[in-house]
């Protein structure tokens, strides 16, 4: 992680959706707290996982980045040019190397137009002629995602859920991006075809140097894809770290009780953590506990935490940019084993 | 009523169930056989299409019946349900098995109480009074974790939040101490600290009231976290059964290994490329003929004459321990010793 020169530098990232309501007129009576304040980079060809619950701000998260939401407060700044609030026309260069893969396969397509069109369209809409003309680059961009270049002229029903976030992810391809805003880019998928996108797309990380901001809700697969790791709890960052500090040594409550709840296929009698089950729901964005907001369903909060809010800081005992917000960070002593695969012998 | 040893509480044999659409008929479950004992968790894992919600739904008698052509065996109790009429499978449903959807606000009457509806399935298997189903259903809530059940009794179902409703539904499920109790991938669209909740109140209650369940899910964690037996299907076959360790420690069929293959792992290696399995999906309206995998499947070649696109394989169980393949018993060990090396490091 270089901190001096990053491709995405986010500090003080904040949307607040306003709620209106009242009688006879309508008016501001509060505010969901989407995103409140939150501070990461992201470097050239590096994969920031953000994780966490419904509702925590993920996906808001990645919505603001990309811009197609417009930040309450703080700075977003790509390559060093602050694009918070730049409007349409200086936009236009930093999108079309900001791109975006949606979860829903299925409703990120317009139905109404072949393949071969809904991927040159990011072309189209900049005006970009890559030599050879816009259908061979399509097709070449078929072949990378694992499509058949004959089908560019498709419609998006003739495909499976798999082959349709291939498509998306071609689309996100078309103008070369730097960055690339992965939002659920799986969980729609049956298990075995999650697989392939995953393995799709971090071929594109390594080959092609693309960075990533993978959104997801599932652990493994974030741990899996990057390299650093960012867990959210109700529209903050509450760790972040690269993925074998994250794991390996979890310092926040939350980090822990998240990973505890994820089931793992294996027959062990004995789990590989200890399981910590968290009493209750997310409390509501419109009015988030004060001081630590995990502190309701936190096992360990006292008065500190409901007075005040815990800074994001590499805590005692964390690696070098392993950031922890907790009071009363967690110990390291356990660490979960590697858990190898099962002796053969017991096969058959 | 009570099942012995000899005969499991739910036993259902070659079941066959065929839709008729207007591109044909879709052959959704082929030959499907196993049985459940009571106080026993069955895991049903599988993809989209892999036939186990239809599976369930036949067995709860919810299939459109002019559409659907069924053959085999479904016995409940010694009871057989194929042939039963729809009073009494009414009589059966709500009251001796239940579902829980995966879905559950959608699952839910938006218009009605929590109380409400979880006291009616009550008041018409027992003909308790009004008052009696609503405090049975504080009763319920209560048990399922519901805070303040007398005061959410009267709440509407938009008021309670997504793991609410799943209790609420589970309360719903329960209320009338079903012996069977099916649930539909019940956590698949919740958190995962709330799946964790939900789980550990499942398998509570079982213990609680020894009841059968039928665990339909994706997601082999969860068949890890739950199950006593695991059945995997693939286009409308069982493929592999076993129980949980067997199944989970040595699986027997390159469909399972391919699925666990798929899956990240949070402490496994980081830098070893998932396996994922190619293709995708069978469509049932038209499955591959022989082993309805071998399309998908990179050991087809190993095994001589083509039988695997020929000749369908036989789900030869002993002891409950089964997997439907043409390798031979050696070659999948060796091929399970390879797969597992290079997941190990």
């Amino acid at each position: 992680m270089s901190n001096t020169n990053p491709l995405l530098d986010v500090t003080g990232l904040t949307k607040h959706f306003p709620v209106m309501g009242g009688f006879p007129f309508k008016r501001k009576i509060g505010a969901v707290q989407a995103v409140d304040g939150l501070d990461f980079q992201v470097a050239e060809g590096e994969s920031l996982g953000l994780v966490g619950e419904s509702g925590c701000g993920k996906s808001t998260t990645g919505r603001l980045i990309t811009r197609l939401l417009e930040p309450t407060g703080g700075s977003i700044k790509y390559r060093g040019q602050d694009i918070t609030h730049a409007d349409r026309k200086q936009l236009a260069p930093v999108r079309s190397e900001i791109q975006m893969i949606f979860q829903d396969p299925y409703a990120s397509l317009n139905p109404r137009q072949t393949v071969g069109k809904i991927i040159s369209g990011p072309m189209e809409i900049n005006d970009i002629n890559p030599a050879g003309g816009r259908e061979k680059r399509v097709r070449e961009l078929l072949e990378i995602v694992g499509l058949n270049p004959e089908h560019y002229n498709r419609f998006p029903h003739e495909f499976s859920g798999g082959q349709r976030q291939r498509i998306g992810v071609a689309r996100a391809l078309a103008l070369e991006p730097k960055l690339i805003v992965a939002d659920e880019p799986v969980s729609a998928l049956d298990v075995s075809i999650q697989a392939q996108v995953v393995n799709l797309l971090q071929d594109l990380q390594r080959d092609l140097g693309i960075a990533f901001v993978f959104i997801a809700h599932d652990l493994a697969i974030v741990r899996h894809f990057s390299q650093r790791v960012a867990v959210m709890y109700l529209g903050k960052i509450v760790e972040i770290a690269n993925r074998e500090d994250l794991y390996g040594n979890p310092r926040h409550p939350y980090t822990r009780a998240l990973m505890s709840a994820v089931p793992e296929a294996t027959a062990d009698d004995v789990p590989a953590r200890e399981r910590i089950l968290l009493k209750g729901d997310v409390p509501s964005p419109l009015n988030p506990p004060s001081g630590c907001r995990f502190r309701t369903r936190c096992w360990k909060a006292t008065e500190k935490c409901a007075t005040e809010a815990p800074p994001l800081v590499q805590v005692s005992g964390n690696n070098d940019g392993h950031l922890t917000a907790c009071h009363y960070p967690e110990t390291t002593e356990t660490v979960p084993a590697q858990r190898l695969a099962e002796s053969p012998e017991a096969a058959v | 009523m009570t099942s012995t040893d000899q005969q499991p509480f739910l036993s259902v044999r070659d079941l066959k169930v065929h839709f008729s659409t207007e591109d044909g008929v879709v052959k959704a479950v082929d030959g499907l056989t196993f049985d459940l004992a009571k106080g026993k968790t069955l895991g049903i894992v599988g993809e989209s299409g892999s036939g186990k919600s239809v599976t369930n739904l036949t067995i709860l008698g919810l299939h459109d019946r002019e559409r659907t052509a069924i053959d085999g065996e479904i016995l409940l109790d010694g009871k057989e349900l194929l042939t039963a009429s729809e009073r009494e499978l009414e009589r059966l449903r709500g009251n001796k098995m239940s579902m829980i959807f995966q879905d559950a606000l959608a699952s839910l009457s938006p218009y009605h109480t929590i109380g409400r509806q979880i006291g009616e399935t009550y008041r018409k298997h027992t003909g308790a009074s009004k008052k009696e189903a609503r405090e049975r259903a504080i009763e319920m809530l209560r048990r399922v974790g519901i805070p303040q059940p007398d005061v959410r009794v009267d709440d509407y179902p938009h008021q309670f939040s997504g793991g609410m409703r799943q209790r609420a539904m589970i309360a719903m499920a329960l209320v009338c101490d079903p012996e069977l109790l099916i649930a539909d991938e019940p956590t698949t669209a919740l958190d995962v600290t709330v799946q964790a909740q939900i789980m550990d109140l499942l398998k509570d209650l079982q213990q609680e009231f020894g009841t059968a369940i039928i665990f339909i899910t994706h997601d082999l964690g969860v068949i890890a976290d739950i199950a006593d037996d695991v059945l995997v299907m693939y286009g409308g076959r069982c493929v592999e059964r076993g129980t949980k360790k067997e199944v989970l420690r040595a699986p027997q069929h390159p469909y399972t290994w391919g699925l666990l293959g798929s899956m990240p792992s949070l402490d496994g290696p980081v830098d070893v490329p998932l396996s994922p399995i190619p293709g995708s999906p069978p469509s049932l309206l038209n499955p591959p003929s022989g082993c309805r995998f071998h399309p998908r499947c990179t050991f087809a070649e190993k095994v001589a004459d083509g039988r695997c696109s020929s000749e369908r394989p036989l789900l030869e169980v002993t002891d409950g321990r089964g997997a439907a393949c043409h390798l031979t018993a050696d070659q999948r060990r060796d091929f399970f010793a390879d797969y597992a090396a290079t997941r190990s490091h």
